[in-house]
C-alpha cells in the first residue's frame, strides 16, 4: 500500500480496527514518507525513537483480544511547544535545546491515552512568535506548495507535515492565528478551538490569555477526530472549561454527507474583506460565498468596528504577557547558561547574557515592546487600553452573533510569501494575523480550511469561521459542509493537489 | 512618532535581563517605536467605562482540593538543571539584594 | 556611626512613624498554587528539593491552580483581623528577577487584595490598648531559599556561588500591611513588639499557620520613619527586613530610631532605601535602594482566575472564628481576678491555655498560676524544654486536690511534682509509694507539742500575753520531730489550744 500515507486519519482508523494494516506498517510508512521529504521540508525537530516500538505495542494489545480505543495505532505529529516525556521539547528555541521534560502536557496524555503513536516533533517560530516559521532556532520550514515559501506560523511545521503527508494530523497551538494561518498558507485545516476547550498543562506558554491548542488535518473530519481526543475538562488548567463537550466527529461527519446549509446566517465582516487583501484571496472568498448562498446559506454583510484595533490591542497584550512567562528562562533550573570568561561576573550577568545569546530577535524585540507596555507609567495607556480593546472586540462578536450564526473570513490577507521577504519588517509580518487575532482576544473558535488556490500564484486560499464561545461543533458542523461543496465544485480536495515537495506545482485556472 | 531612546531600550533590558549589545540596542529603538507608534491607537478607542478584559471566557473560584498530587523527585527537578550538588541547583555569585 | 543618641534623645527631637509587614507561612497540606507538600505545615526539616512539583520550579508549560483551603484560610485570618473580605479578589504578577523566585514573577495580589481595611487591639506591658489599622491582607506565595556558599560568613557577600532549595517556593502566605502607625511615641518599639505577638496569637488561634518565627513562618518587615514632634508630614522611611524574633523587632525599631535620630541631628538625610538587621550586633546595615529597577509592572494573572467568595461562606466562616486574644484576656482577666503582675506573666509566658485549662478542670486560679509560673516553669526553664511538655494540666489538678484535702503539704507537693515530671506515676501512686501523706494524728502531734514544749517551757506563757507568733518555734520543732510530714495547720491549732487551757 504505497499510497497509506496519503489516506485520512479517519480511512487509517478503519483499515486499523479492520485488522487491514497494523499500526507498525503504518508507522514505518510514515517514517518512510518523513526521511523521504524531509530534506527539502524541515518540517520536524526531533523525530520520536520510540514510534516503531510505541506502535508494536498497540498491535501487540490488539492481538491479545484487548479492547482498545478507535484511534489505537493512528500516527500524530505534535508541536514542540508541548511538553512530552520521552522527546524532547524546546519550543524552537536555542534557549531549551536538549530540554527533556519530566511531564507530559495533558493534551500529550490525551493521544496516548487514546493510542496514538507520536511521530515527532514539529517546527515552530521561537516560542510561537512569529506567522512564518523562520523565527525558528532549527531552521525554517518550507511550504509543500512551494519550497521557496514560507509554510506560515508560528506551527508551519505541523501544517507542513500535514499537508506532505508526513502525518496524518498534527498538534498545534494558536495564539494569534498560529494553527489557522500556516493550515491556510498550507492548504490544510486547522482548528484553534474555544479558549479553555483544550488544556494549556504543558504548554510551553507564550501569552497565557490567548493561547489554545487545538488540531491540524487535511480535512474538516479529521480535525474534529482530534479535537474530540484532545478535548475536555482539566483540574490542571485554572482557564480549563468544565462543562462537557459534544462529539465534534459527529458534528463533521452528520453535515460533511449531504451539504446542506438552508438555513445557516454566515456573517460577512466587512472589516476583513479589504482592498488590503491580495486579489486571488478576495476572488476565492467572494466565489465561496456564492457557493455557500446557492446551497442556502444566508450572507449577511456584520459590521465589526474594533477589529480594526485587533492587532494593535494584540501586540500590546502577547507582547506583555510574554515577557513575564519567558522570564523563567534563566540558566537557572533548566535550559542553556551561557559560560562567562570574565571571573568577576554575577549570577545576573549570567542570566542576561544566557537570554541574549538564548533568545532570538523576534523573542527579544516582543520582550522589550512586553515590559514597556507593562512598566510604571505606561501600563494604563498600553496594557490597560488593549485589555479595554479586548472588551469592546467581544462586543463586536456578540452583537454579530445575535445576527448570524457564524463568521466567515479570508484565513489570512495573502497565500504564502517568500522566505526572508518579510524578515526584515515586523509590522508587515504582525500584519499577516489581522483575520485571525480578533477570536483569540475574545476566546471563540476559529477553523480555517482550503477554498481554492489564488489564481495569479496557484498558492492555497483558506477561509476562516468563527462562532460563538462553546459552539466548536457548529464550526465543524459548517465547516464539513463547505469542504463537501467545494470538493463537488472542484472535483478534489485541494490536498490531492499539492505537489510532491520541491517539485513545480500546476497552473491553475481563474 | 513615539519617545522611545536608547537609554529607555537599554532601561527595559535591564528590566528584561538582557545583555543587549549596542547595535541591538539601536535596531531595536527604532523597531520599537515604530511598533508603538502602530499600537498605540487603542488608547484612542477607549473610554473609562469600558471594563479591561483579563480572561476571554469568564470562569471563576476555580479552586484545587488541598491534596498533595504531581510531585517530582529531586532527580527529575536537577535532571535538566545548568549545573546542582547533587540536591540543589548552584549559580554563580549573586550581586543583588533579595526583593 | 559608634555614636548614636539615645533613645530619650531622639524622642525628644521626633515622633516615630512605623509601618509593619508581616509575612504569615500558611500550614495547608499543599502549597498555594501547587499539589506539592508544603513544608511549612510541619516543623521537621526536608531534604533540599524533595516537596516540589514543576509548578514549584516553574518548568515550561506548567500551570498554577489556587488552593481552596489557602483561600479559606485567608478569608478567617482576614475576619479575624477585622477586614472586609473582597467579594471579587485578583491575582497579580509581581515581576522581578530572582534565583530563588523560579518563574521570576511572584503571583501575589496587587490592587485587589482578598482583605482590607481592618484592625487590631494590640495590649502593651502596661496594658493600654492600641488599635492598629489594616491596610490590608493579600495572598501571595513564598519564595525558595538560597544558601550562600564560599567566603568567610555565609553571608551573599564574598560567597563564591549559591544554592537555591525550591521547597519553600509556592508556601501559601497572607502579607497583612499596616497603616501607618503615629503617635505611639516612646512605646513604638514595644507597640511594634506587641503588635506582631498579637498576629501570632491569632494565626495560631485560627490554626492557620505554626507561627514559629525561628522558622520562618512568621516574618517580619519594619519600616520606620521620624517627623519632628509635633509635624504631620511623614518623614522618608527605611523598611528593616525580616526581622526573626519578637525582641528583635523591638530592637531594630529602637535601634532605626536612634540612627536616623543621630543623622537627622546631624542634618544628614534619611536614604529610602531596605536595612538588614544583624541579631548580633544589634545594628541595621544598609541594603538595596529604592530604584527604578523595583518596576514590578503588576498585571492582573492570566493563567488564574479572580477569587469571588461566596458570601454565606464568609459568614459561616466568620461564625467559626475563635474569640480573638484581647477579647479572651479581658474575659479572663475578669474571671481570674489574678494580681496584674501575675496575669501579664502568664500572657508573656505564653501560659493561658494550659492554665485556662487546668481551672476549667477545677483548680482555682491562684493555684493554677502558682503551679505553672512557679515550680513548672522553673524546671522547664533549667531542662530548656517547653514548660507545657513536662505535665498535662490534669496532673496539676490531681496535685492540688491532693493539697487542698490535706493529703500532702507544700513541700511533699513540690517532691511529688518533680517525681510526676520524671514520669514516675500519678500523685497519688507517688504519695502511696514514697509514704508521703503528713501525719494529722493529733496524739502524735500533742506528743511532739510536750516534747518541744519541755525544751522551750515559756513559749505558753508569751502566746498567753499576745505573742501569737511565738507558736512558730515550736510548730517548727515538731515538723523537724515529724520529719517534715506535719500537717503544719494543725500543729499550730493544737499549741493555741494548749495555750489557752493551761
Ligand atoms: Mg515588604
Ligand atoms: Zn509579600
Amino acid at each position: 500500500m504505497s499510497e497509506l500515507h496519503r489516506l485520512s486519519a479517519l480511512d487509517l482508523q478503519g483499515l486499523l480496527q479492520s485488522g487491514e494494516v497494523s499500526a507498525t506498517e503504518l508507522t514505518q510508512t510514515f517514517v518512510d514518507r518523513i526521511s523521504a521529504v524531509e530534506p527539502v521540508l524541515n518540517a520536524f525537530v526531533h523525530l520520536n525513537d520510540a514510534a516503531l516500538a510505541e506502535a508494536r505495542e498497540i498491535d501487540a494489545r490488539r492481538a491479545n483480544g484487548e479492547s482498545l480505543p478507535a484511534t489505537a495505532g493512528l500516527p500524530v505529529a505534535v508541536k514542540d511547544v508541548l511538553c512530552t516525556l520521552g522527546m524532547p521539547t524546546t519550543a524552537g528555541s536555542r534557549m531549551l535545546e536538549g530540554w527533556r521534560p519530566p511531564y507530559d502536557a495533558t493534551a500529550v496524555k490525551k493521544y496516548r491515552d487514546a493510542g496514538m503513536v507520536a511521530l515527532g516533533k514539529t517546527n515552530m517560530d521561537e516560542f510561537a512568535m512569529g506567522s512564518s516559521t523562520e523565527h525558528s532556532a532549527w531552521g525554517p520550514t518550507t511550504n509543500p506548495w512551494d519550497i521557496e515559501r514560507v509554510p506560515g506560523g508560528s506551527g508551519g511545521g505541523s501544517a507542513a507535515a500535514v499537508g506532505a503527508f508526513e502525518a496524518p494530523i498534527a498538534l498545534g497551538s494558536d495564539t494569534g492565528g498560529s494553527i489557522r494561518q500556516p493550515a491556510a498558507l498550507t492548504g490544510t485545516v486547522g482548528m484553534k478551538p474555544t479558549y479553555g476547550g483544550v488544556s494549556r498543562y504543558g504548554v510551553i506558554a507564550l501569552a497565557s490569555s490567548l493561547d489554545q491548542v487545538g488540531p491540524v488535518a487535511r480535512s474538516v473530519a479529521d480535525a474534529a477526530l482530534l479535537h474530540d481526543v484532545i478535548a475536555g475538562h482539566d483540574p490542571r488548567d485554572s482557564t480549563s472549561i468544565p462543562d462537557a463537550w459534544p462529539s465534534m466527529l459527529e458534528a463533521a461527519l452528520r453535515s460533511g454527507v449531504e451539504p446542506d446549509l438552508r438555513g445557516v446566517r454566515l456573517g460577512r465582516v466587512t472589516q476583513l474583506d479589504t482592498d488590503g487583501f491580495q486579489p486571488g484571496v478576495r476572488t476565492r472568498f467572494a466565489q465561496l460565498l456564492e457557493l455557500a448562498s446557492a446551497h442556502g446559506a444566508e450572507i449577511i454583510d456584520v459590521d465589526c468596528p474594533h477589529f480594526d484595533y485587533a492587532v494593535a490591542a494584540y501586540y500590546l497584550i502577547l507582547p506583555a504577557e510574554a515577557s513575564s512567562n519567558l522570564a523563567k528562562y534563566d540558566s537557572v533550573r533548566f535550559g542553556m547558561r551561557t559560560a562567562m570568561t570574565n571571573g568577576q561576573s554575577t549570577v545576573e550577568d549570567v542570566m542576561a547574557a544566557t537570554r541574549e545569546a538564548g533568545f532570538g530577535d523576534e523573542v527579544k524585540r516582543r520582550i522589550i515592546l512586553g515590559t514597556y507596555a507593562l512598566s510604571a507609567g505606561y501600563y494604563d495607556a498600553y496594557y490597560g487600553s488593549a485589555q479595554q480593546v479586548r472588551t469592546l472586540i467581544q462586543g463586536d462578536f456578540q452583537r454579530a452573533f445575535e445576527q448570524v450564526d457564524a463568521l466567515i473570513t479570508p484565513s489570512a490577507p495573502t497565500t504564502a510569501f517568500k522566505l526572508g521577504e518579510q524578515l526584515d519588517n515586523p509590522l508587515t509580518m504582525y500584519a499577516n494575523d489581522l483575520t485571525t487575532i480578533p477570536a483569540n482576544l475574545a476566546g471563540v473558535p476559529g477553523l480555517s480550511l482550503p477554498m481554492g488556490l489564488a489564481p495569479e500564484d496557484g498558492l492555497p486560499v483558506g477561509v476562516q469561521l468563527m462562532a460563538p464561545a462553546f459552539q466548536d461543533q457548529r464550526l465543524y458542523s459548517v465547516g464539513a459542509a463547505l469542504e463537501a461543496l467545494i470538493i463537488q465544485r472542484d472535483g478534489s480536495t485541494l490536498s490531492a493537489r499539492v505537489p510532491e515537495p520541491g517539485q513545480p506545482r500546476q497552473q491553475v485556472a481563474q | 512618532m513615539s519617545e522611545i531612546t536608547p537609554d529607555q531600550v537599554r532601561h527595559l533590558a535591564g528590566l528584561a535581563r538582557i545583555a543587549l549589545d549596542e547595535s541591538e540596542v539601536t535596531r531595536l529603538t527604532g523597531e520599537l517605536g515604530a511598533i508603538v507608534d502602530a499600537v498605540e491607537k487603542v488608547g484612542a478607542v477607549v473610554s473609562e467605562d469600558v471594563e479591561p478584559t483579563s480572561h476571554p471566557i469568564g470562569l471563576g473560584n476555580v479552586w484545587r482540593v488541598d491534596e498533595v498530587g504531581d510531585t517530582l523527585t529531586t532527580e527529575q527537578a536537577l535532571d535538566g538543571a545548568p549545573d546542582h550538588d547533587g540536591s540543589r541547583f548552584r549559580v554563580t555569585a549573586i550581586l543583588g539584594e533579595e526583593q | 556611626m559608634n555614636t548614636l543618641v539615645d533613645l530619650d534623645v531622639a524622642l525628644e527631637h521626633f515622633d516615630p512613624v512605623i509601618g509593619l509587614e508581616v509575612h504569615v507561612e500558611l500550614s495547608t497540606a499543599t502549597k498555594m498554587f501547587s499539589p506539592a507538600p508544603n513544608p511549612a505545615a510541619s516543623l521537621e526539616d526536608f531534604a533540599p528539593n524533595t516537596a516540589i512539583s514543576p509548578v514549584c520550579l516553574g518548568l515550561p508549560g506548567s500551570l498554577p491552580v489556587v488552593n481552596a483551603e489557602a483561600v479559606r484560610s485567608s478569608i478567617a485570618l482576614g475576619l479575624a483581623l477585622g477586614c472586609e473580605i473582597r467579594p471579587t479578589s485578583r491575582f497579580a504578577r509581581k515581576n522581578y528577577f530572582y534565583p530563588d523566585l523560579a518563574k521570576n514573577y511572584q503571583i501575589s495580589q496587587y490592587d485587589e487584595p482578598i482583605a482590607y481595611d481592618g484592625a487590631v487591639e494590640v495590649e502593651l506591658d502596661d496594658q493600654s490598648v492600641w488599635r492598629v489599622e489594616i491596610e490590608r491582607a493579600h495572598m501571595e506565595e513564598d519564595a525558595g531559599k538560597l544558601t550562600h556558599v564560599g567566603g568567610s560568613t555565609g553571608r551573599i557577600q564574598g560567597a563564591e556561588y549559591s544554592l537555591v532549595d525550591y521547597n519553600r517556593a509556592g508556601v501559601p502566605l497572607v502579607e497583612i500591611v499596616t497603616r501607618p502607625i503615629a503617635g505611639a511615641g516612646a512605646r513604638a518599639p514595644q507597640l511594634a513588639r506587641a503588635y506582631v505577638q498579637t498576629i501570632r496569637d491569632i494565626v495560631i488561634a485560627l490554626g492557620v499557620s505554626q507561627a514559629r518565627m525561628e522558622r520562618g513562618n512568621l516574618r517580619c518587615d519594619a519600616n520606620v520613619s521620624l517627623m519632628p514632634r509635633g509635624a504631620t508630614e511623614f518623614g522618608t522611611r527605611t523598611e528593616t527586613k525580616n526581622v526573626n524574633s519578637f525582641r528583635s523587632i523591638e530592637r531594630a525599631v529602637i535601634y532605626e530610631i536612634r540612627r536616623q535620630a543621630t543623622l537627622l541631628l546631624g542634618d544628614t538625610a534619611i536614604t529610602q532605601e531596605t536595612r538588614h538587621w544583624h541579631e548580633d550586633t544589634g545594628q541595621t546595615s544598609p541594603g538595596r535602594p529604592k530604584s527604578d529597577a523595583d518596576d514590578y509592572r503588576y498585571f492582573p494573572e492570566p493563567d488564574l482566575l479572580p477569587v469571588s467568595p461566596d458570601s454565606d461562606w464568609v459568614e459561616e466562616i466568620r461564625q467559626s472564628l475563635p474569640e480573638t486574644p484581647s477579647v479572651r484576656r479581658r474575659r479572663l482577666r475578669e474571671a481570674w481576678q489574678l494580681p496584674e503582675t501575675d496575669f501579664h506573666a502568664l500572657i508573656n509566658a505564653d501560659l493561658l491555655d494550659v492554665v485556662e485549662a487546668t481551672i476549667s478542670l477545677g483548680t482555682s486560679p491562684a493555684a493554677a498560676k502558682k503551679w505553672w509560673l512557679g515550680e513548672l516553669s522553673r524546671i522547664a526553664n533549667d531542662r530548656g524544654v517547653e514548660v507545657t511538655s513536662l505535665l498535662t494540666p490534669e496532673h496539676v489538678v490531681e496535685l492540688d486536690r491532693h493539697i487542698s484535702e490535706g493529703t500532702i503539704n507544700d513541700k511533699m507537693a513540690r517532691e511529688v511534682l518533680l517525681a510526676m515530671v520524671e514520669g514516675e506515676g500519678s500523685a497519688a501512686e507517688i504519695i502511696e509509694a514514697r509514704g508521703l501523706a503528713v501525719v494529722s494524728d493529733d496524739g502524735a502531734l500533742r506528743a511532739a507539742i510536750d516534747e518541744a514544749l519541755r525544751a522551750q517551757p515559756d513559749v505558753l506563757a508569751k502566746i498567753r500575753e499576745g505573742k501569737v507568733q511565738a507558736a512558730g518555734a515550736i510548730i517548727g520543732q515538731v515538723m523537724k520531730a515529724l520529719g517534715g510530714q506535719a500537717d503544719a495547720q494543725r500543729v499550730r491549732e493544737l499549741i493555741l489550744e494548749q495555750a489557752e487551757q493551761s
